[in-house]
C-alpha cells in the first residue's frame, strides 16, 4: 500500500469538509431557486412566464456542463471568491455551482408533489404568497425534500472525487491518484469501502430523517 | 348574502374557449342553506369558486356581504376570503400537521395570539366532536373525521359564509348524514349562510331550503326545495328529483297501460301537505260508483311537509270518473292523466 493511515484519515476529513460546506451553500442557492421555479409556473401563486423561462434555461445550462469541465472553466470565478484556485476551498466553489442548480430541480420536483388541494385551501384562507410557501408548501414537501437532499449529498460525494484536479484532496482523489493511476489495489479497495460506508450511512440517515419529519 | 350578477366565466381550452358559466344571476340570502345541483361539467364547481375568488369571473360581478369582489384590490379580497370558510370534497388538510395545527392555521395566518388560538381551536374541536383528537394527524383519522377537521378549520375565523364543495361526496351514507347534521347545526347555531354544491339530490332534500339546478353553464331551474321536488320543470330537474323521490312511473305500470284493454282512467295524483293526511281515495269510492285501484305510490316528507305521489286507476263508469276528477279539483288536489308517452 502506498498510503498510510494519516493520509486516509485526512482524506476522509477533506471529503467531509467539502461535502458538508458545499452542501450547505448549495441549499442556500438551490432552495430559493427551486421555490422560485415552482411558484412562477403557470397557474401557481406567483405565475411569471418570463422569470420561469429564464430560470429554466439558466438551470438547464449549468446542469448540462460536465463537472470536470465546470471545475476548470470557473477557475477565475473561484479565485475571485476564495482567493485561490487550488486546494479544498477551491474545490468547494465549483461543487456549489454544480449542486445548486441540481438541488433547485430536486426542490421543484418535491414541491410539485404537494397536493394542489392544500394550495387551494391556502388560497381560500386568504394566505399571502409568502405564507403559502412557509406555512403550506414547505411543511408539506419536507419529507420529500429530505429524500432529495440526501440524493444531492451523495451526488456531491461523487463530485468531490474529481476535486483532485484542483488539489482538493479527499477520499475519491486518493482512489484515483493511488488506486487507479498507480495500480495500488489495496488503497483502491480501502477508499472504495470508505466511500460505500459514507454513502450507505448518508442514505440511511436521510431515510430516517425523512420518516421522522414525514411520520411515515 | 351572496349575489351573482350576469356572472360569466370562460377558460382557454385546447379547442378554443370553454364557457363554464353563462350569465348567472342568483341571490343566496343570509342564513340560507342553498344547494346547487348539476352533473359533472355543469359549472357548479366554477360557480362556488367564484364566491371566494379561487376563480376570477370573466364578466359580471360577485357581491359578498355587500362588497363586489370584481371591484376591489387583491388585499381586500384576501380579507373577504377570511370571512368565507370553505370545505372541500377531499378535505385538503395538511398531512404534515396535527389536527390542532390544521384548525389553527387560518388564525396563525392572521397572527392571532397563541392563547386566543388555543381557546378557539379547543372550542371548535369540541363543537365538531373531535375534542380528543387534537394531537392526531389527518392520516390517522377516518374520512368523516377528516371532514370534521375541515369544517372546524373553515369555521376558525368565524366566517359569515360557508362554502361546501361536494363536502360529502367522498363519504359513506352514514357519515354523510352525520356531516349534514353538523352543517345544519352550524347554520342554526351560528346563523352562517351555507352554499353547497353537490350531485347528490339526497343532500339537498336533507338540509337545503333553496336549490338551483345547473346545466351546461346555466341555471335552468331555481326555487325552494319544496317547489323543485314537488314540481320540477326541466328534464334535468326531473332527473335529479327522481333519483331520490321515485316519482317516475314504474315500467310495469306503463306496460300494463300499453297492453291492457282498459288503458284509460289511470291518473297520477299528488298529495301535498294537508291533503296527504286525508282519506280522499276511500271517500271517492264511497261517494261515486268507482273502484280505486292503487297501482303505485309513495308518501315522503319534504322539509317537514308530507308529500304524496300516487298512481291510481278508476274502474267504473266514465261519467262517475268525471265526477271524481272534479271532486279532486274542488279539493285542490293536483292530478294528471297518465299515458305511456308522458313521464
Amino acid at each position: 500500500m502506498l498510503v498510510n493511515q494519516e493520509q486516509i484519515l485526512s482524506a476522509v476529513i477533506e471529503t467531509i469538509q467539502m461535502v458538508t460546506v458545499s452542501f450547505l451553500f448549495s441549499i442556500l442557492l438551490g432552495l430559493p431557486l427551486g421555490i422560485a421555479l415552482f411558484v412562477t409556473r403557470k397557474g401557481q401563486i406567483l405565475e411569471n412566464k418570463a422569470l420561469f423561462g429564464i430560470l429554466n434555461v439558466v438551470i438547464n445550462t449549468f446542469r448540462s456542463i460536465p463537472f470536470i469541465i465546470l471545475l476548470v472553466a470557473i477557475i477565475p470565478f473561484t479565485r475571485l471568491v476564495v482567493g485561490t484556485s487550488i486546494g479544498t476551498a477551491a474545490a468547494i466553489v465549483p461543487m456549489i455551482v454544480y449542486a445548486g442548480p441540481y438541488i433547485a430541480r430536486l426542490v421543484e420536483s418535491s414541491l410539485l408533489e404537494v397536493d394542489d388541494g392544500v394550495l387551494e385551501a391556502a388560497d381560500a384562507m386568504g394566505a399571502t404568497p409568502s405564507q403559502t410557501i412557509y406555512r403550506f408548501l414547505l411543511p408539506e414537501a419536507l419529507s420529500s425534500l429530505v429524500v432529495n437532499f440526501t440524493i444531492a449529498t451523495i451526488g456531491l460525494i461523487g463530485a468531490s472525487a474529481m476535486a483532485g484536479t484542483v488539489g482538493g484532496g479527499g477520499v475519491g482523489d486518493l482512489a484515483i491518484t493511488y488506486g487507479y493511476q498507480r495500480f495500488d489495489t489495496v488503497t483502491m479497495a480501502i477508499t472504495v469501502i470508505i466511500l460505500i460506508v459514507m454513502v450507505q450511512g448518508l442514505q440511511s440517515l436521510g431515510n430516517f430523517l425523512s420518516r421522522v419529519v414525514g411520520r411515515r | 348574502m351572496i349575489e351573482f350578477r350576469n356572472l360569466e366565466k370562460s377558460f382557454e381550452g385546447k379547442h378554443g374557449a370553454v364557457h363554464a358559466l353563462k350569465d348567472i344571476n342568483l341571490t343566496v340570502e343570509k342564513g340560507a342553506i342553498y344547494g346547487v345541483v348539476g352533473f359533472s361539467g355543469a359549472g357548479k364547481s366554477t360557480l362556488i369558486r367564484c364566491v371566494n375568488y379561487l376563480e376570477q369571473p370573466t364578466a359580471g360581478s360577485v357581491i359578498v356581504d355587500g362588497s363586489d369582489l370584481t371591484q376591489i384590490s387583491t388585499r381586500e379580497i384576501r380579507s373577504v376570503k377570511k370571512k368565507i370558510g370553505m370545505v372541500f370534497q377531499h378535505f385538503n388538510l395538511l398531512n404534515s400537521k396535527t389536527v390542532y395545527a390544521n384548525v389553527a392555521m387560518p388564525l396563525i395566518l392572521d397572527n392571532t395570539p397563541k392563547a386566543k388560538i388555543r381557546e378557539r381551536v379547543t372550542e371548535l374541536l369540541d363543537f365538531v366532536g373531535l375534542g380528543d383528537k387534537a394531537k392526531m394527524y389527518p392520516d390517522q383519522l377516518s374520512g368523516g373525521q377528516k371532514q370534521r377537521v375541515g369544517i372546524a378549520r373553515a369555521l376558525a375565523t368565524q366566517p359569515s359564509i360557508l362554502l361546501c364543495d361536494e363536502a360529502t361526496s367522498a363519504l359513506d351514507p352514514q357519515t354523510t348524514d352525520s356531516i349534514l347534521n353538523l352543517l345544519r347545526k352550524i347554520n342554526e347555531e351560528y346563523n352562517i349562510t351555507i352554499l353547497l354544491i353537490t350531485h347528490e339530490m339526497a343532500v339537498v332534500r336533507e338540509i337545503c331550503n333553496r336549490v338551483a339546478v345547473m346545466e351546461d353553464g346555466n341555471v335552468i331551474e331555481e326555487g325552494t326545495v319544496f317547489e323543485i321536488f314537488s314540481n320540477p320543470q326541466t328534464a334535468t330537474g326531473k332527473n335529479f328529483v327522481n333519483t331520490v323521490m321515485h316519482t317516475e312511473i314504474p315500467k310495469y305500470v306503463t306496460e300494463m297501460i300499453e297492453n291492457g284493454s282498459d288503458s284509460t282512467d289511470v291518473y297520477r295524483i299528488n298529495f301535498v301537505d294537508h291533503s296527504a293526511g286525508r282519506p280522499f281515495l276511500s271517500q271517492i269510492s264511497k261517494k261515486f260508483d268507482l273502484d280505486v285501484n292503487v297501482l303505485f305510490g309513495n308518501i315522503t316528507e319534504l322539509q317537514g311537509v308530507p308529500f304524496g305521489n300516487l298512481i291510481v286507476r278508476f274502474q267504473g263508469d266514465g261519467s262517475e270518473v268525471t265526477k271524481a276528477l272534479s271532486y279532486l279539483e274542488e279539493n285542490k288536489i293536483v292530478y294528471n292523466e297518465v299515458n305511456t308517452n308522458a313521464g
